[in-house]
Formats: structure tokens, C-alpha cells, sequence
């Protein structure tokens, strides 16, 4: 049977991958947030995972407004690393775990929850940067990636509420899985940041350490956050984080919290990293 | 049921919604097209002429020739598509975000260091509200 072993919640800042991929993350701006995140790589290959469930939205790049899904599944083999303006990123390309993923999109559409199915799809920064983050630059990733992307990018996205419901539903698929797959799930975004308008750069520390508080310990009470609440306390990018929640929902009612770092700025953006196992 | 709009009066702040969606999906769908490369050439060698394939208004038009960022976003413009123009002129996302709050580069950049724009009571909602 497969079993989710960890949830990792993790920024997913664009600037954070162009420094290790142009070589800037020993300098003295990106050095403080790169020796933050050392811990996590550790603590995940210590997990060894087969899978990562990885969470997070695409941005512009393998989708557009001409569609927009709400809650989208990769199910390919393979996928891409997509040219975002400026070439695609050096970093391997994904494989995916066709049979897992399949297992994921027909009990979760059996469970009510109506996910679009992508056969082929690259993914972008939102994808690859969490992966940068937590297992360093490899020539290969270290385990198969199921792509789950969310639309965050045209209001609404879906509800906090909602996102937690996914990951429970996604903890039950798993765990009717009958090969022997270790699975660690990603939720990625945030923390706290705001990218336009005459507000642009807003940090709001102490709603992040609230938030980080709650992914811990009362998750239940972050789903009732309302999208205006995110927006207004957190930045209007800040809503991301209901991506967290998904992640949340898979790892079960109990976490121990194993590793936590939270850093201001990366660009333009507070980034978070939490390490939760489930206990 | 309409879907509440209570987050109108977030100061300085563009909610992509239905709204903006209806009147901006054009104008969207040509910052996409700067993904391709072929595109950028053509952009950079025409503007106007790059832009009158896509049916935009005269306002959004103007607000791109200008760049006039923050005007994008008010006819339309999604952040994360309007920043692929800024791509497309060697400008990163740190000066993109500075223009539109009217602060020098390095002045921005400075804040971002010191803990970022922090929230206050005009920041986080409009003056003299009570919540």
C-alpha cells in the first residue's frame, strides 16, 4: 500500500531558482535564505520518497485564460520544463508516475472532486523551484513528480475550504494504492507577497508566523480564512497559500513539525518552508 | 447570489476578477504571445503595428506603448501576464514592481531588505474603516 511519509510547504519565488541556476546563491543576498533551506534537503532524502504529489499553479506558461482549470492532474510520463520568456530553466526534466497519478484522477473525480486531466503539459517555475529547493541541483530528480495544478492566477481560485477537502481526498486515493510507493506531497506558493499595484512588496510577517503556527497545529481554523482576508492581510498574491492547505489535508489530523524557515525577502516576497510528518 | 466584492477597497490592489477578466482577456492574450520568441522579434520591431493584431482598445494600447504598468492593470492587465512585456525589455519583476508603487529602484529594493512593505492601518484597508 502507499503511504504519504511527508508534506513540504515551500515558496515557489522565480528569482530563488535564477540564483542557483545563474549562480548567485552564495552571495551575501541569496546565502542567508539558501543555508535556511539546507535542513529540508536533508530531511527529505532522509525520507526517501518515491513520489512527490507536488502542488502548485502554473503561471502564464503551460496554461493560459483561454482555459482555466480549477484543479488540473499531470498524468504524463514526462514533462517538459517550459520556456517561460527568457528559455526554459537548466534543470532535468520531470518524470511522472503515469499509473499513481491515473489511481489519483479516477478516485478523486469518483470522490467528487472534477479534476482536468493534462496527458501533456510542461511545467513552469511554480513546479520546479519547491524541487530546486528541497533537492538541491541534481542531474536527475531524486524521485517521480505527479504535477497538481491549481488556478490561482484569475479570481476565485478555489476556497481554502475546498483545497483541504482535496488533500484529504488525495490521502484516501493514496492509501488505496496497492504498490508499496513512499509519497510526499508538496503545497507551494506564497508566503505573504504582493506583486501589483501601488502596494506592491507588502510583507506580513505575523500573519505568515499565524499561518506556519496554523499548518501545525489547527489548520482547520486557516480554512475559514476567507480569499478577501488572504488578500487584504497577506497581499493579493498571498492567496496562494490555500495551495498549502491542500498538502495539509493529505498529511492527516496530527503532524509533528520537523523542520520550519521563514525569510524575507526573496525579490519581492516573504518565502516560507515547513517540513510536517505525520504522525 | 453575486459573489462578494468586499475586497474593492484593498488599497493599491488589482483583483484579476470577473470583472477585470471580461475587459482584459485581450489584452492577456498578447503578453502570452510574447512567450514565443518570434513574437518578441516582432513586438520589438513594431509595437503598434505588433498590437494591432489583437483587438485592444485604445487605452490598453496606450498603456503598453507607454508602459505605463500600473495602467495596464487598470484596463485589464493580469500581473502575471502584463510582466512578459517586462521580460521582453530586460526588466526584472523587483523594477517592474517599483514603478508601479512610484519608488526608485534602489529605494524599493532597499524596503524589500528592511522586511518589506509592512502592514499599517492605511495599507491594510481604506482610511477610517472600522472592521
Amino acid at each position: 500500500m502507499a503511504r504519504i511519509v511527508g508534506g513540504i510547504a515551500c515558496s515557489h519565488v522565480p528569482a530563488i531558482g535564477a540564483a542557483l541556476d545563474k549562480g548567485t546563491s552564495t552571495n551575501p543576498y541569496w546565502a542567508p535564505y539558501f543555508s535556511g533551506t539546507t535542513p529540508a534537503r536533508e530531511w527529505l532524502a532522509s525520507l526517501k520518497p518515491d513520489v512527490a504529489i507536488l502542488i502548485y499553479n502554473d503561471h502564464a506558461n503551460a496554461l493560459s485564460l483561454q482555459m482555466i482549470p480549477t484543479f488540473l492532474l499531470g498524468t504524463a510520463a514526462q514533462f517538459p520544463v517550459a520556456d517561460e520568456g527568457f528559455g526554459p530553466r537548466p534543470v532535468p526534466s520531470v518524470l511522472g508516475h503515469p499509473k499513481l497519478a491515473w489511481h489519483l484522477a479516477e478516485n478523486l473525480i469518483l470522490d467528487e472532486f472534477d479534476m482536468t486531466i493534462a496527458n501533456e503539459m510542461p511545467v513552469d517555475h511554480g513546479l520546479t523551484v519547491p524541487l530546486s529547493v528541497t533537492c538541491g541541483q541534481v542531474p536527475q530528480w531524486p524521485f517521480k513528480v505527479i504535477p497538481l495544478c491549481v488556478n490561482v492566477i484569475q479570481y476565485p481560485p478555489p476556497t481554502g475550504v475546498r483545497c483541504f477537502k482535496l488533500g484529504q481526498a488525495i490521502r484516501r486515493a493514496v492509501e488505496d494504492f496497492p504498490d508499496d510507493l513512499r509519497v510526499v506531497v508538496y503545497g507551494t506558493g506564497g508566503m505573504s507577497h504582493q506583486l501589483q499595484g501601488e502596494r506592491a512588496g507588502f510583507v506580513n510577517r505575523e500573519f505568515d508566523t499565524m499561518f506556519l503556527d496554523g499548518m501545525v497545529n489547527d489548520p482547520q481554523k486557516l480554512t475559514q480564512l476567507s480569499h478577501t482576508q488572504y488578500m487584504r492581510e497577506s497581499g493579493s498574491e498571498g492567496i496562494e497559500m490555500v495551495m498549502w492547505l491542500a498538502m495539509r489535508g493529505a498529511l492527516g489530523d496530527k503532524v509533528r513539525e520537523a523542520y520550519r524557515f521563514y525569510h524575507v525577502p526573496t525579490s519581492n516576497t516573504a518565502s516560507g518552508l515547513l517540513c510536517l510528518e505525520p504522525t | 447570489m453575486a459573489a462578494p466584492r468586499d475586497y474593492e477597497d484593498i488599497p493599491g490592489t488589482y483583483v484579476y476578477d470577473a470583472e477585470r477578466g471580461r475587459v482584459g482577456y485581450h489584452l492577456n492574450m498578447f503578453c502570452m504571445s510574447l512567450n514565443d520568441p518570434e513574437n518578441r522579434r516582432a513586438f520589438k520591431a513594431n509595437e503598434a503595428a505588433y498590437l494591432d493584431r489583437f483587438p485592444l482598445t485604445a487605452e490598453q494600447k496606450q498603456a503598453v506603448l507607454k508602459r505605463d504598468w500600473l495602467g495596464m492593470l487598470q484596463v485589464g492587465g493580469n500581473i502575471y501576464y502584463t510582466i512578459k512585456i517586462a521580460f521582453c525589455d530586460g526588466l526584472t519583476f523587483q523594477d517592474v514592481a517599483g514603478m508601479m508603487c512610484n519608488m526608485p529602484k534602489d529605494e524599493y529594493g532597499k524596503m524589500m531588505l528592511a522586511g518589506g512593505r509592512i502592514p499599517t492601518p492605511e495599507n491594510l484597508r481604506k482610511r477610517g474603516e472600522n472592521r
